[in-house]
């Protein structure tokens, strides 16, 4: 990963906006290398996990087709200014990553 | 949801019932598991995608909204905003119906989180963006056209 996660987190009205934006190459397994006329091999974000305060918020799953540094915008309501959100990955090689934010 | 699920739930304590639930047939593994399996987001037609989603004649509704371009000026990148109206939503599904593997991505909302998502998907070429939601146990599905005029995804 050329550069980290990132991620923001706001209170709108009761409900903390969050915003990620994640860093990977999403390859489908489907692309073809235009030079080499290779396929590129698979290599994307499989599962996704949002906490706020340890608990958590959401489980996602990815294929292939998600774009490029994929894009996450998602609600919470309860959480709070200063409530921490943590934001995981795993792609399909075992690779992850890792963002925290707190609620601004 | 199921009735006999639920109870199996209450009368259990302590970890491990969800296990013992799934080993005694009571819980298919995919009800079981948070997000859906892998299988899913590998099938390559959307019946499979919604089989493997454990999705079976979800019901039309127009209480989910999909944002999405009526025409994507760049199939790699096309902007998908889908909000449930439907009480109780727990998870949400987005389909692109005409890609080689539908399923293209699947969330499953806890906690307080509402059942709002946003996110950017590869098109391969003009077809409905179809959104299914599970609310109270059952599913629920609309569709947009979005339409393509560059594919997205590569080759």
């Amino acid at each position: 990963m050329a550069e980290p996660m990132r991620i923001r987190a706001t209170m709108a009205g009761d409900v903390a906006d969050v915003k990620v934006l994640m860093n990977h190459p999403m390859e489908t397994g489907a692309r073809k290398d235009a030079k080499t006329g290779q396929l590129v091999p698979a290599h994307y974000i499989t599962n996704v996990t949002a906490t706020v305060n340890g608990a958590k918020v959401l489980e996602a799953g990815f294929s292939g087709g998600v774009s490029k540094n994929p894009y996450l915008g998602f609600k919470v309501k309860g959480p709070k200014a200063g409530d921490k959100v943590v934001v995981n990955w795993v792609d399909n090689t075992g690779d992850k990553n890792t963002a925290e934010t707190t609620i601004g | 949801m199921n009735a006999l699920r639920r109870n199996v739930l209450k009368g259990a304590a302590g970890a491990g019932t969800v296990a013992v639930a799934v080993a005694a047939g009571l819980l298919k593994p995919t009800q079981a598991l948070a997000a859906a399996p892998r299988s899913a987001f590998e099938a390559k037609s959307v019946g499979d995608a919604m089989k493997g989603l454990g999705v079976s004649a979800p019901a039309d509704s127009k209480d989910i909204v999909i944002k999405a371009p009526d025409i994507a000026e760049n199939g790699a990148v096309v902007p998908v905003e889908v909000s449930s109206g439907i009480a109780g939503t727990t998870a949400i599904a987005i389909i692109a119906e005409k890609n080689a593997t539908p399923l293209v991505a699947e969330f499953d909302l806890m906690g307080g989180t509402q059942p709002f998502v946003s996110t950017r998907i590869k098109m391969g070429q003009t077809a409905l963006v179809r959104a299914v939601v599970t609310a109270g146990g059952k599913s629920y599905t609309a569709a947009k056209e979005v339409k393509v005029t560059i594919g997205g995804c590569g080759g």
